[in-house]
């Protein structure tokens, strides 16, 4: 099974989306953390997008986004949401769900 | 002349008007202009609505459009709940004079990972607020907010924010908060919104449930400490404002018929003062309500609107009922001058009773209003507070220039004016209608027992239920009591007979009279005769008498002649 499974989740691409408001420094660490994370754990597969609500206000009703920072995982399925800084990089990898066989050692 | 203009220019707390039935009245203006303001209350007391009916009144009256956030529902579970409280959502919308967003989050898929705060909360308000130009924000319930995001201390400090961000803008905002066990709001928002608190309850007692407002904070402004029991119906939420009147009313000498001509007899001769509360008290079966009847039959004949509350029999019931006593209300309800109002008491709490009839009165107008019988409404309450109710709406009334007439049953066996002391200082004219048990009959008396500024009748009279209305007879007053019914007609007869009688009594003891007068004129005649015969008998006497003695002297002298002396 284990195999079966990381085989289907490496073939999938990440598609992450994260919510700031103009250039404050949460919003540059969310950034900077999220990169670091995404490097080492989903190198070569995933997209990150950023969506500056100060330039399209009306986006935060799609997501239902309240909190800033607040990062998004399109895909795979389900949705999650992570809202900080993302400093805490454990609770990021539970919250994304790459702890779960998706990482490998 | 300078200081005083300086003293008017003092910025004073600019209110905002909320529409609100009543309301603006007990705060004096509405709402904090350009501040937040928390409506606090337990499930189902009326907060979200308080909310949309703030929104939707400044959007369609007062041209100031609103944000509305939600928490809980989503817009199209709002715009269907207020729809049944003719309030178009989806109107406004498209009109921008309204913005409706839904904000979700749910606790499951969200995962904290170090610092965050609530920009894109600020965003969507401030986009909404753009959108529509909004003057009026209302989020509710802002609180659950506390159960989707983690980190409550971040939270705190960021509704803080938002409250003061809200101020900036120049936002009035209404921010809701259900009730926690021990505080206001069930996370302390009273600490952070501390310009207006209003609370909203909804007590149940004795299985009728009435809802109430107070205010309990109103800074910079004055406010009156008062539940003030409100409503929500089809037309939206009202509030009483009816604790805020002083006895201030003027009156009027005017006067108005009772509808009982003897009755206005009574009272002077012009019946009741217009603007007057009149108070008719009895037992049982006594015809209180054909009094009342007969007030506003005799109001809708002069051409005025009346209303006709009842406690007690449906509308139909008493225009049937009052037709067979020869009193037409089917008329005056065609033609739109006389109203029912028919509720049975533990339909609601005392409190919406009187809502009701409140805003009955504010849209129909009348002149004269009737209740039939206030009494009915201790069931539902007790009676002093059927008591202070009454007191406010008579005292609203009196300032309308309305005449109200209340009927009041009272319990046979008590003392009448003792179970009547409660509302007795209310009324201005006190009638007494009462039952006089005599001779196997139970008959009806009335009597004016008082009235404010009136000469009136200090008599008891009978009181009839004909077929062409109410009548009054004088009731008879005997050795023996009050009499009424065949009583009365017996006495009646009696009286007759005993007048009878002694007018011939009368013409007999005349004739005599006259015979023995006639008689006495006989016997002077004789007397008199008599009286003349012995008066001519004394007088030929002493002509004789005088004739002798001239004849005796003569002799005399012819004696001594012929003796030859001297």
């Amino acid at each position: 099974m284990q195999p079966k499974k990381v085989k289907k989740i490496k073939a999938e691409m990440w598609h992450l989306r994260l919510y700031v408001a103009g250039q404050t420094s949460k919003s540059i660490a969310a950034f900077a953390n999220l990169k670091n994370i995404c490097e080492q754990h989903l190198k070569g597969k995933y997209r990150i997008e950023i969506i500056d609500l100060l330039e399209n206000p009306q986006l935060a009703k799609g997501d239902q986004i309240l909190a800033i920072p607040t990062l998004v995982r399109k895909l795979p399925q389900p949705l999650k949401k992570i809202i900080g800084d993302l400093s805490q990089t454990e609770r990021v990898l539970v919250g994304l769900d790459i702890r779960s066989g998706a990482n490998p050692p | 002349m300078a200081a005083r203009k300086n003293r008017k220019r003092l910025p004073v707390l600019e209110k905002v008007p909320t529409g609100i039935t009543g309301f603006d009245e007990i705060t004096f203006g509405g709402l904090p202009r350009g501040r937040p303001t928390l409506i606090c209350g337990g499930p189902g007391s009326g907060k979200t609505l308080f909310g949309m009916e703030f929104l939707v009144r400044g959007a369609t009256e007062y041209n100031e459009p609103g944000v509305f956030i939600s928490f809980e529902e989503t817009i199209e579970e709002m715009t269907k709940n207020v729809a049944s409280l003719g309030f178009d959502l989806q109107h406004l919308v498209a009109a921008k004079k309204l913005f409706l967003d839904y904000v979700h989050i749910e606790r499951s898929e969200i995962e904290e990972t170090g610092e965050y705060d609530l920009e894109g909360l600020f965003i969507r308000i401030n986009d909404a607020i753009s959108l529509v130009g909004a003057k009026r924000v209302v989020l509710d319930t802002i609180e659950s907010l506390f159960a989707g995001l983690p980190n409550p201390f971040i939270l705190r400090a960021e509704l803080r924010r938002l409250f003061r961000w809200l101020k900036t803008k120049g936002m009035t905002a209404v921010i809701t908060g259900e009730q926690g066990t021990g505080s206001l709001t069930r996370h302390g928002m009273e600490e952070y919104i501390s310009d207006c608190v209003i609370l909203l309850d909804h007590r149940v007692s004795g299985q009728v449930s009435t809802r109430r407002l107070r205010i309990l904070k109103y800074r910079g402004s004055t406010h009156s400490a008062n539940e003030y029991p409100f409503l929500i119906d089809e037309k939206g939420i009202s509030v009483l404002p009816i604790t805020t009147l002083g006895l201030r009313h003027t009156v009027t000498s005017q006067r108005i018929s009772s509808g009982i001509p003897r009755l206005d007899t009574m009272l002077g001769g012009k019946g009741f003062f217009k603007g007057s509360s009149i108070l008719v008290s009895g037992t049982a079966g006594t015809g209180k309500t054909s009094i009342a009847a007969q007030f506003v039959s005799a109001g809708c004949r002069r051409g005025e609107k009346c209303l006709y509350c009842s406690f007690e029999e449906s509308p139909s019931q008493i225009m049937r009922n009052m037709r067979s006593i020869g009193i037409d209300l089917h008329t005056p309800v065609k033609r739109g001058r006389l109203e029912f109002h028919a509720d049975r008491p533990t339909l609601c709490g005392l409190e919406a009773h009187f809502a009701t009839m409140h805003k009955l009165i504010m849209r129909f107008k009348p002149s004269s209003v009737a209740i039939d019988p206030v009494s009915n409404l201790n069931i539902v309450s007790n009676e002093t507070d059927v008591k202070m109710l009454l007191m406010r709406l008579l005292d609203h009334m009196k300032t309308e220039g309305i005449t109200i007439l209340l009927t009041t049953l009272t319990t046979p066996g008590l003392a009448l004016e003792q179970t009547d002391v409660g509302i007795s200082s209310l009324a201005d004219t006190w009638l007494l209608l009462r039952d006089i048990e005599q001779e196997g009959e139970r008959n009806r008396a009335l009597y004016v027992l008082k009235s404010r500024g009136i000469a009136h009748s200090n008599q008891i009279r009978e009181f009839l239920l004909t077929d062409h209305g109410v009548d009054l007879l004088d009731a008879y007053v005997g050795p023996s009591g009050v009499l009424t019914g065949t009583a009365r007609l017996a006495q009646e007869a009696k009286e007759r007979e005993a007048d009878m009688m002694f007018s011939k009594d009368m013409e007999s003891k005349k004739l005599r009279l006259e015979n023995n007068r006639k008689a006495l004129e006989a016997k002077i005649a004789a007397m008199r005769a008599e009286f003349e015969s012995e008066a001519a008998e004394v007088k030929r006497l002493n002509e004789q008498e005088a004739a002798r003695k001239k004849e005796h002297t003569a002799l005399q002298k012819t004696m001594a002649r012929m003796r030859k002396a001297d």
